[in-house]
């Protein structure tokens, strides 16, 4: 009964975007291609952070804010080893994803691990601290200005129906599809992946058929830290790399997470992506000062509606 | 028992290493200082960290190497000079923490301070009622606007970077409509609106005044609306990354009209992070970012090529215009303090009646009723041509 009523919901939701979306088009024609074209490499950015988040929120139940910093960390690794070290893109690339990841292995072993007995919001808490520690290390290793990493394959726009979008972006498309499938699959299709997401709801029983909590939580934190690093790397020819870049992608990513639906990975996608062609299609028709606050406003009333997100699974759900 | 002795000998020994280095340390340093004289303490509060860190780094760094210099000489009238800088982290709660701890915990006898104009303002109410003597490094124009006794100003204003812009528009590009594209903070919301209300004097008309946040990364939807409009130049107000990210934008969207950037984009971090599309984009700045625009043989200009030599021989990095204004700071203030010594009456007297100053940034001359020491003759306009920056007569 309630069921019917959550999807049919859904599907309102869905055709109100369709009809924002379609009257742009309609209304602006060429320049409004060109808004969503722009909220959607926005948002795509937006879901990679998302979900980074997910992942580790559908294993522990914890929401890592230091996720906008393995993000911040992926760009500053690719302006490290590419543009200061030489090293050919790809191998940057999966060097920065490398490194990141045991990164994040570690800070789990290191200050998440040890609180295995703790309550959720102890844990919380401390992913702030470890989010400020990172990034006043980060402060002192590269320093303060925002630094340039160079687009993967040139800068010239490619251009289609009047409006315009840069290569880059199409990496972060490509990303974004290519991560979702591999999260996804991975929680729907292997043991260890829905082993973690049993262990996220019943801890002991999860440990009988051979997946820890202390297991689950490592590899989702460096799962988390992965997604997150090759976000990074493939933002920053777009975004500029900057040591306190992570807050507000974290912000932003977390919103979308929210969205979409806490610990779904195509929540996180759709929600960064709404997210993203909502503010950018508001910086347009709107005095773009607005964008931000119209954006939080969408936000806070799907959650009225809807508090556990647009894909997210309610959450008083019996197991 | 062996660990137990560790334990104590250890920090023992590392203690008697550093009091070793401080003491050789102090008797080098002392060749014309006078020991026996008590040393000048001033504070400073910056913005070492947080989003106006890149203008407190270089700031900082300055003050240390005037420190280092004078103490090399015969420091203030042969007192050491020693500046005790406190981060504020770009909030302006920490700001008035920092200056309160300095003047109540350090004793120190004159201020500098803060970055940004926000935590400057902050400041001025502590500084005042202990009537010390502030210099800051930041440009908003309420800070001398009306006057505050004890608050002076090393950097061009932004009314004076807005007079060389308008300046430009009318004279050299002779244009009749502009839009604005400015950061949503404080300075750029106060550029924006100082240059929009004062065009219309000018003969020019704003055909768009849109703004965009801090750290987005897409500024496409405002341009577009921009390119609705018979804009013919665009005047970004911000600073990094956001004006970057716009002249990329722009090429993106192949928009042809002229850029005119703010002087907050006057440093080379922005030639690197927009690339080629930095190429063509104008904007005001100090003179002494091009030390050829200076008449050779000036005292200014000697003054300005030993700055930029000593800054880079130290820092490893060219001196932008934020480190001249924590040197400028740091020289007016002991500058006064030569004759007025530790009396803070005496220091702010003595700030006021500054006049002719050869600082980096331009001549100083402060007044009872103006305390900006500049005009908007101490600035340049500059055009960035294949990654360089020239001067535009």
């Amino acid at each position: 009964m309630g069921d019917r009523k959550q999807v049919r919901l859904l599907w309102g939701a869905a055709a109100l975007v369709a009809v924002v979306v379609g009257f742009t088009l309609i209304y602006k024609g060429s320049t409004g291609l060109q808004w969503i074209l722009s909220g959607l490499t926005v948002g795509s950015i937006y879901a990679l952070v998302a979900m980074g988040f997910s992942v580790i929120y559908s294993s522990t139940r914890v929401i890592n804010f230091a996720q906008g910093e393995f993000t911040m960390l992926g760009g500053m690794l690719m302006f490290t080893l590419c543009t200061r070290g030489g090293l050919p893109l790809w191998l940057g690339f999966l060097l920065t994803v490398g490194i990141v990841t045991l990164l994040g292995a570690g800070f789990e072993r290191a200050a998440i691990h040890p609180l295995k007995d703790q309550s959720v919001i102890t844990v919380i808490i401390v992913t702030i601290g470890l989010a400020i520690f990172i990034r006043a290390v980060a402060k002192w290793i590269w320093g303060t200005d925002p630094v340039k990493v160079a687009s993967f394959t040139g800068d010239k726009p490619l251009h289609f129906f009047g409006a315009s979008i840069v290569p880059q972006s199409l990496w972060v498309f490509g990303l974004t599809l290519l991560a979702v499938v591999l999260v996804f699959a991975f929680f729907n299709r292997t043991l260890l992946g829905k082993g973690m997401r049993a262990a996220a709801d019943n801890p002991d029983a999860a440990s009988l058929v051979g997946v820890s909590a202390s297991t689950s939580s490592l590899v989702a934190w460096a799962i988390a830290a992965a997604v997150g690093a090759a976000a990074g790397a493939v933002i920053a020819p777009i975004n500029f790399a900057a040591y306190d870049a992570g807050a507000m992608l974290g912000l932003k990513g977390f919103s979308a997470a929210v969205l979409g639906g806490l610990g779904s990975a195509p929540g996180a996608v759709v929600g960064g992506l709404v997210l993203g062609v909502l503010e950018m299609i508001t910086a347009g028709f709107a005095p773009s000062g607005y964008k931000d606050a119209v954006a939080f406003l969408i936000l806070i009333l799907v959650l009225l509606i809807r508090p556990q997100g647009l894909l997210g699974k309610p959450a008083d759900v019996k197991v | 028992m062996a660990h137990k002795i560790l334990r104590w000998k250890l920090p023992i020994a590392l203690f008697c290493v550093l009091v070793a280095i401080s003491l050789v340390g102090m008797g080098c340093g002392t060749q014309k200082v006078d020991t026996s004289k008590s040393v000048y303490k001033i504070g400073a509060v910056l913005s070492l960290s947080g989003p106006a860190a890149p203008l407190g780094q270089p700031e900082q760094n300055s003050l240390k190497m005037l420190e280092s210099q004078m103490n090399a000489g015969s420091g203030v009238s042969g007192h050491k000079v020693q500046f005790i800088i406190e981060d504020d982290q770009s909030d302006p709660a920490k700001a008035t923490v920092a200056i309160t701890k300095l003047i109540k915990q350090e004793g120190v006898a004159a201020m500098i301070g803060s970055s940004s104009t926000g935590a400057t303002l902050a400041m001025a109410p502590v500084a005042e009622s202990s009537l010390t003597t502030q210099v800051c490094c930041a440009a908003g124009t309420a800070i001398t606007k009306p006057v505050n006794k004890y608050i002076f100003r090393t950097p061009p204003t932004d009314s004076m970077a807005i007079d060389k812009v308008l300046g430009y528009l009318t004279g050299n590009l002779k244009v009749t409509k502009i839009a604005i594209l400015h950061d949503a903070n404080a300075y750029g919301t106060g550029g924006a609106t100082e240059l929009a209300a004062r065009a219309p004097a000018k003969g020019i008309t704003v055909t768009a005044n849109e703004s965009y946040g801090t750290s987005d990364t897409e500024m496409t939807p405002q341009l577009t609306k921009i390119q609705q409009t018979p804009a013919q130049a665009l005047v970004v107000w911000g600073t990094n990354p956001g004006p970057a990210t716009i002249a990329k934008n722009m090429q993106q969207l192949a928009m042809k009209i002229p850029f005119i950037g703010s002087n907050g984009i006057a440093n080379k971090t922005f030639i690197t992070l927009a690339g080629p599309a930095a190429n063509g984009v104008v904007f005001p700045g100090g003179n002494m970012l091009i030390p050829s625009s200076i008449p050779a043989g000036t005292p200014w200009r000697n003054a300005v090529d030993k700055f930029t030599a000593d800054y880079k021989a130290k820092y490893g990095k060219d001196a932008d215009t934020f480190a001249a204004h924590g040197w400028d700071a740091g020289l007016i203030l002991t500058d006064a303090m030569k004759t007025a010594g530790t009396n803070k009456a005496q220091i702010q007297t003595a700030v006021q009646a500054t006049k002719g100053l050869v600082g980096i940034d331009g001549t100083y001359t402060y007044s009872a009723t103006n305390h900006d020491g500049l005009n908007s003759g101490d600035l340049i306009m500059i055009k960035i041509e294949n990654g360089a920056w020239t001067q535009i007569k």
